[in-house]
């Protein structure tokens, strides 16, 4: 008998040398405005997020049939050619209100090819049917209505090709930075049951091994661990990826990725070196027990373009994080 | 006979000429294109999209008119060139700017920008990182406010990039350099002008560059070469600066504060600090109130084990001073307060701070290392003399730079291929 399961995902188009205009024609979702992904197409969380703007954020990861990704220490999976990772942000019409439903803003694709990993992004139209290839990025003024019943908005940005590879790189070479086996290292609700992630793409049979041993990250937003471990996870996710020694910002000297372990590299009594206006007429990046002396507080809580820090990624301020590092500042040593 | 086989050969080669040019045209899948863009709507997406879709050997001209954007443009494409209509006709204007750290961001290697202008960037104007191959033609950066605190902080802005051309290029107002070139290799900043920044032109922690025919003037401080602890590239090198003027540096320092140029006084015309090999001539030195040239050591508090924070094997010839040190800016950074306090008011031409090892401050810098100092008589030198001072001395200085004469050892010029 005939193996009837045909696979719907368009393996040839994820590995040809153009994007396609529509992202319905990679056939990644059974249905794309309701974003039900077809089987093969295994939905993931990270420990620790980008803070993009609040959008929520949904992610996926596709392996070819018969492939299977290799478990590399500290970095993540190598992924065979054919794969993809696809990222759709959006936001909820109204966050105390699941069913009036979401408004999709972009779908990010990272694709494996044969030469390597290539990035664009899809901005999802105003009937919510379908999302067309923004190689230039977009502008798209949003509006949503928050936890407390705020009004809120944002002139989002829909990242170009270009601005991908500021935090998707190493050696300049675009790269997935996200699926990090000590990332994925948590339970999740599947379709068939909750499992730890790590343990479900075993089962899947879309990577080859993962350790037993392996040293996460905090989830930064949880609140009952150490508040150090907390802010290096969000450091680590938020700026390490340019500010690290290997990253588009290893000019600076300040390194803020999650195996730094030097005071002047993290930024204690640093001065900073080609910051401009970013100083806000500060003197050090971090000054212990000063927070409102420390201009790396400074920047992120910025949200001027010449001033703010991470430079892309985001236009509003991340409250609660500032709220987190402050503290973290003040409560430090010397 | 003789004159036939000579025909037969020669025509031998012309064939055999010919048929390696068309194996190469075929071989070769470089076909490059123009691409045109025209001011109008949609510019930004329009443009930033020919960015990304270029390809190597492509040209992007970028027809000559006014556009202004909200975002930041950027370019990953190797091998190109992007061109306008000239710094005055092809007008990018981001006074507008709502998002990106700066106007134009080049991340590729082998590019050549020409003939346009970057207005009012909220952060840097033009920034270029990790390229190998840089050619900044006929540009103009300019904050068009005047010199303020809140403009961006470069003007040009290559850093950690090699064989950097900055030629014929204008940079005005910007709140730390104008022109700017950072941990690079292989460097020409050239008939360039530098005008109404705190930094005119600054070559920092770089390796062999040549500043030459530039006007740094009404900046704070004219050129910088400076070198700095705790980066992944220091012990700045090689630097040859001659036939510039640096004149007239009167603007006050409007750095924003805890930034190292902040510490700049108003009215220098050319600080070397750290650095070794490095050679100053024929420029003309004039008109600055603090004073003319300035040799110092870094002074700040470092950890850094790799760093030496003192200058070596400076060498000062063949330059032209007009008046200073008429008006010292004594409130900013220690430099003019410390030279006005020790020279009793009469400021030199030329100040050496005399920092250096303990054992270099008594007993003299080595043959190997020593500043050498060849300039007309008239010309004024102070240097701080530790001994003297260690010796109780009311005016620890030494101002007889015949001291300093030596044999000059030339720096090589330094050459990118191509230019």
């Amino acid at each position: 008998m005939l193996c009837t399961k045909l696979y719907a995902v368009n393996d040839n188009l994820i590995i040809s040398e153009a994007f396609p205009e529509k992202l319905s024609d990679f056939s990644f979702f059974k249905d794309s405005s309701a974003q039900i992904p077809h089987e093969e197409v295994i939905p993931y969380e990270l420990i620790s997020t980008l803070f993009s703007d609040y959008s929520y954020k949904q992610r996926w990861v596709y392996v070819p049939k018969s492939k299977k990704a290799k478990y590399e220490e500290d970095w993540v999976f190598n992924f065979p050619t054919g794969s993809a990772l696809i990222k759709t942000f959006y936001y909820p019409v109204d966050e105390r209100n699941p069913s009036a439903g979401k408004q999709l803003l972009e779908t990010r694709l990272l694709l494996r090819k044969e030469d390597g990993w290539e990035a664009v992004s899809y901005a999802w139209n105003k009937e919510q049917n379908e999302a067309y290839k923004k190689v230039a990025g977009k502008t798209i003024n949003v509006a949503w209505t928050d936890f407390v019943g705020e009004e809120k908005e944002v002139r989002y940005r829909v990242p170009n090709v270009n601005q991908c590879k500021e935090c998707h790189a190493a050696d300049d070479k675009i790269s997935p930075i996200g699926p990090k086996a000590r990332n994925i290292n948590k339970e999740l609700e599947f379709e068939d049951g909750n499992f730890n992630q790590l343990v479900y793409w075993m089962n899947r049979e879309i990577i080859d091994e993962y350790p037993l041993e392996l040293n996460s990250p905090v989830d930064w937003m949880d609140e009952s661990k150490n508040i150090n471990d907390r802010v290096r996870s969000y450091l680590d996710v938020n700026c390490g990826h340019c500010h690290s020694p290997t990253g588009n910002a290893n000019s600076t000297g300040l390194y803020l990725h999650l195996n730094e372990t030097r005071d002047i590299h993290l930024g204690k009594y640093k001065k900073p070196v080609a910051t401009g206006r970013g100083s806000g007429g500060l003197k050090y990046s971090i000054v212990p027990g000063k927070p409102e002396e420390s201009i790396l507080l400074h920047r992120m809580e910025s949200m001027d373009p010449g001033v703010m820090m991470p430079e892309s990624g985001r236009a509003l301020t991340h409250e609660e994080a500032v709220v987190m590092v402050r503290e973290w500042i003040l409560l430090m040593q010397n | 006979m003789g004159k036939n086989i000579f025909k037969q050969i020669k025509n031998l080669y012309c064939f055999r000429a010919f048929a390696v040019f068309v194996a190469i045209f075929f071989a070769s899948n470089i076909i490059s294109k123009e691409i045109i863009v025209e001011p109008g709507a949609n510019a930004h997406e329009r443009l930033q999209e020919a960015m990304i879709l270029m390809e190597e050997g492509d040209i992007l001209r970028i027809k000559s008119g006014y556009y202004s954007f909200e975002d930041g443009l950027s370019l990953d494409v190797d091998g190109v060139s992007v061109v306008g209509d000239g710094m005055e006709e092809t007008i990018l204007d981001f006074k507008d700017q709502k998002a990106g750290a700066q106007g134009l961001l080049v991340t590729s290697d082998k590019v050549t920008l020409k003939d346009f202008s970057i207005l009012d960037a909220k952060g840097d104007a033009l920034k270029v990182i990790g390229a190998k191959g840089i050619n900044m033609i006929n540009l103009r950066t300019e904050w068009t406010g005047g010199p303020k605190s809140t403009n961006g902080a470069y003007g040009f802005y290559p850093v950690e990039s090699e064989d950097v051309l900055i030629d014929g290029c204008v940079a005005i107002g910007a709140s730390d350099a104008g022109i700017y070139v950072g941990q690079s290799k292989n460097i020409i900043v050239r008939n360039s002008i530098a005008q109404y920044n705190v930094a005119g032109i600054e070559i920092e922690n770089s390796y062999y560059a040549d500043v030459y025919n530039n006007l740094a003037s009404h900046n704070t401080g004219g050129i910088l070469i400076f070198d700095l602890p705790d980066l992944p590239q220091q012990g700045g090198h090689h630097i040859r600066v001659f036939e510039n003027q640096s004149i007239d540096n009167d603007t006050d320092n409007f750095a924003p504060e805890g930034n190292i140029v902040g510490e700049v006084p108003r009215g220098t015309g050319i600080i070397i600090m750290a650095n070794s090999d490095v050679e100053v001539f024929n420029n003309l030195l004039s008109g600055n109130g603090t004073v003319n040239l300035s040799i110092v050591s870094y002074t700040d508090e470092t950890d850094d084990p790799n760093y030496y924070p003192h200058p070596r094997r400076v060498q000062v010839h063949n330059n032209t001073y007009g008046p200073g040190g008429f008006d010292p800016d004594i409130n900013t950074g220690e430099l003019a307060k410390t030279l006005f306090d020790i020279s009793n008011g009469n400021m030199p031409d030329i100040f050496w701070d005399g920092v250096g090892p303990l054992s270099q401050m008594i007993f003299g810098q080595p043959d190997d290392e020593k500043l050498i100092i060849s300039e007309d008589s008239e010309v004024t030198f102070l240097t701080i003399s530790a001994l003297k001072y260690m010796m109780g001395f009311s005016n620890p200085t030494r101002t007889d730079k015949e001291e300093f004469k030596g044999v000059i050892n030339p720096l090589e010029p330094i050459n990118i291929d191509g230019i």
